[in-house]
């Protein structure tokens, strides 16, 4: 397509046009991470009053450290957990309200209001739900036979967090899933059940690798939220205990800096998240903005 | 090979809206059948309602010899070609095709012979591996088809199947399945709006307006004698002239009473007096043919379209235009004054109030 350039005279006009988004950037993205660049090659003694280039002792001293690499792997289990249970319910809900005709509006309305609730509260309700002592659900996982306390056992306190932190998220999948159906023409779905496809498998060979863009561009969003987007949930529901079962890497990263006063390890921890952002992004851009092909 | 029998077949929508209301037809085994009529006529929901894919309010449908009322579209034994030709985009042009093919289980041996069959009598085997959207349009139409006649089924149900092509390839296409249905012999239905296209394919037409059958016939019968007023205007480019007219001493004559046009043979007080454009012709030396229209029409412009022209003009006393086909390079200048007649036997009368058809 041709579009018409418009040039104007001012040689300075581009560059105050520019000027704001370029000091936002600057002061909340590139001097912060630029900060903890610094700061993870820095170490800090107890007392915050001598500071001494180490390299990357940091990072030596992190994948050294079993605790580190348990969070990792806490890490791994809690994101891609969270990821498949948000994006399975949410699909699921996504096919059932591609269906109903009644009342179609009130059900979406319904669905998406999860989203806007704070992830703090979100993280308390599912608290009080679980809460070994008073909760609704830990009393009825009781009655099943099944002995719930999360604050004792690492397994159930991570299941909690990725139930509380998934449930944020399938609001979010379920529209997108939802708009994902919608595209997808009628004739299409009549045509495989002529062809003679069952309902399941109309799903499976027809509808799930049309909706392939979508769940692709799901899958990284949904990663790059249970990666970085959970701190609130793990600090209202577990505060990552019991032990360290359910501390996730960005959970991780302010208890060594806030409470261990780790500020060096702390920052070289950002730093390794910075590099999964970074990678997940390339991700992204390479793969979803490129359209995805089927 | 298998007929198809509707008998009183109606749909109703919620809020008692009926798209159609009791449309009977005797599809014969091999026959090409037109569904035609403008938009909002009822005549997709009724070939959906033969697929299976909208539910019949009343009345029956047969295919072959079993009611098909609550038959899954599946077990139909019918194949479908849709309008946007509904090709499964991740899927190539060989997989579309084996796709109804593989769901029901046959041998996959069976399956390569009868794609590749089905791929060269519509030359599409060159681009087998391919995916829909590296094709143009009307390569999709024949992936479309092809989808449709792998299956070998009882019956073809076309969904205005060529309105997405341009001009030229649509006649092409449209001759193409002509030929085809020809050669496979397979019962088909087809619905278009395009009332050339369905002059040039039906066995029989089946004219619908308004969810309900106008007339049933063979393209000449409907074309020659419309049953009706809507089918009169309906099928034929440019349209048949319809006429108000009324009785008067000696014949019928313009509502205003003025000018004699045609004898009154059905002794009606009020009718509708229809002429087709090529019907009418020049008065030599003044005089209207025996028995016949006599008309004199102004005339406002000549349309010329190569082979021939539409003459347009007015009559006195007539709210609408008339319009009369001559031939090629004619030339009138606007204001004059033509003394137009038409054969008795070319004229249809109708009935004022119903549309119905009088004269045989």
């Amino acid at each position: 397509m041709q579009t018409k350039r418009i040039t104007f005279k001012a040689k300075g006009l581009p560059y105050l046009l520019v000027a704001p988004q370029l000091a936002v950037t600057l002061v909340f993205f590139i001097w912060p991470a630029s900060q903890a660049l610094y700061q993870s090659v820095l170490q800090q003694d107890a007392f915050g009053l001598r500071t001494e280039f180490v390299g990357l002792a940091n990072f030596e001293n992190l994948f050294a450290d079993p605790l580190y690499l348990a969070s990792f792997k806490v890490t791994m289990v809690f994101s891609f957990g969270t990821t498949f249970l948000s994006m399975g319910v949410a699909l699921m809900l996504a096919v059932m309200a591609d269906r109903v005709i009644k009342g179609a509006t009130g059900y979406k309305t319904f669905l998406i209001w999860p989203y806007a609730v704070a992830p703090a509260v979100a993280g308390v309700l599912w608290w009080f739900m679980f809460n070994p002592t008073i909760g609704v659900a830990a009393y009825a996982i009781r009655q099943m036979g099944y002995d719930w306390n999360h604050t004792i056992d690492g397994n159930d306190a991570l299941i909690l967090i990725i139930i509380a932190a998934a449930w944020k998220q399938i609001s979010y999948n379920f529209l997108f899933f939802l708009a994902g159906l919608q595209s997808i023409p009628r004739s299409l779905i009549e045509a495989a059940a002529i062809d003679g496809a069952s309902p399941f498998k109309r799903f499976w060979t027809i509808v799930f690798p049309l909706l392939s863009p979508t769940s692709f561009f799901l899958l990284v969003v949904n990663m790059v939220y249970a990666f970085f987007d959970t701190f609130s949930v793990v600090h209202a529901t577990t505060a990552g205990g019991p032990g360290q079962s359910t501390s996730i890497l960005v959970y991780k990263v302010w208890r060594d800096a806030f409470e261990s006063l780790d500020l060096g390890g702390s920052a070289a921890q950002s730093v390794i998240l910075m590099l999964i952002v970074i990678a997940l992004t390339v991700i992204q851009f390479r793969y979803i903005e490129r359209k995805v092909e089927y | 090979m298998a007929t198809i029998l509707l008998d009183q077949v109606r749909k109703v929508y919620a809020g008692n809206v009926e798209a159609v209301k009791g449309v009977s037809i005797d599809i014969a085994d091999g026959e090409f059948i037109v569904l035609v009529g403008p938009s909002g006529c009822g005549k997709s929901t009724l070939l959906r309602m033969i697929a299976g894919l909208e539910e019949i309010s009343g009345g029956e449908i047969h295919i072959g010899d079993r009611v098909v009322n609550n038959v899954e579209p599946a077990d139909r034994d019918i194949a479908m070609v849709f309008q946007n030709y509904a090709l499964y985009p991740h899927m190539s042009v060989y997989d579309n095709l084996a796709y109804g093919l593989r769901n029901r289980g046959v041998a996959k041996g069976e399956i390569d012979s009868r794609v590749k069959e089905a791929a060269r009598i519509l030359e599409i085997g060159t681009f087998l591996d391919r995916k829909p959207r590296q094709l143009s349009g009307g390569q999709r139409q024949r992936v479309a088809m092809g989808r449709a006649i792998v299956r070998q089924p009882a019956a073809f149900l076309f969904d205005e199947p060529l309105s997405n092509l341009d001009a030229k390839l649509r006649v092409q296409m449209r001759i193409e399945i002509k030929r085809l249905q020809k050669a496979l012999g397979t019962t088909s239905v087809y619905v278009t709006h395009d009332q050339l296209e369905a002059m040039t394919l039906a066995n029989r037409l089946v004219v619908l307006n308004h969810g309900r059958i106008e007339q049933i016939g063979t393209p000449l019968d409907v074309y020659e004698a419309p049953a009706t007023t809507f089918v009169a205007g309906f099928i034929g480019s440019p349209a048949m002239n319809l006429i108000p007219v009324k009785a008067k001493e000696g014949g019928l004559a313009l509502e205003t009473g003025e000018g004699l046009l045609a004898p009154n043979g059905h002794g009606v007080a009020q009718a509708i007096l229809g002429v087709r454009p090529e019907d009418l012709v020049l008065a030599t030396d003044g005089v209207a043919a025996p028995g016949g229209l006599s008309l004199e029409m102004t005339v406002i412009a000549v349309e010329p379209v190569g082979a021939e022209s539409y003459v347009h003009g007015t009559v006195e006393g007539l709210k609408d235009d008339i319009v009369m086909r001559a031939g090629p390079k004619t030339d009138y200048a606007p204001g004059s004054r033509l003394k137009l007649t038409a054969v008795p036997e070319k004229l249809h009368i109708f009935d004022a109030q119903t549309g119905a058809r009088l004269n045989a």
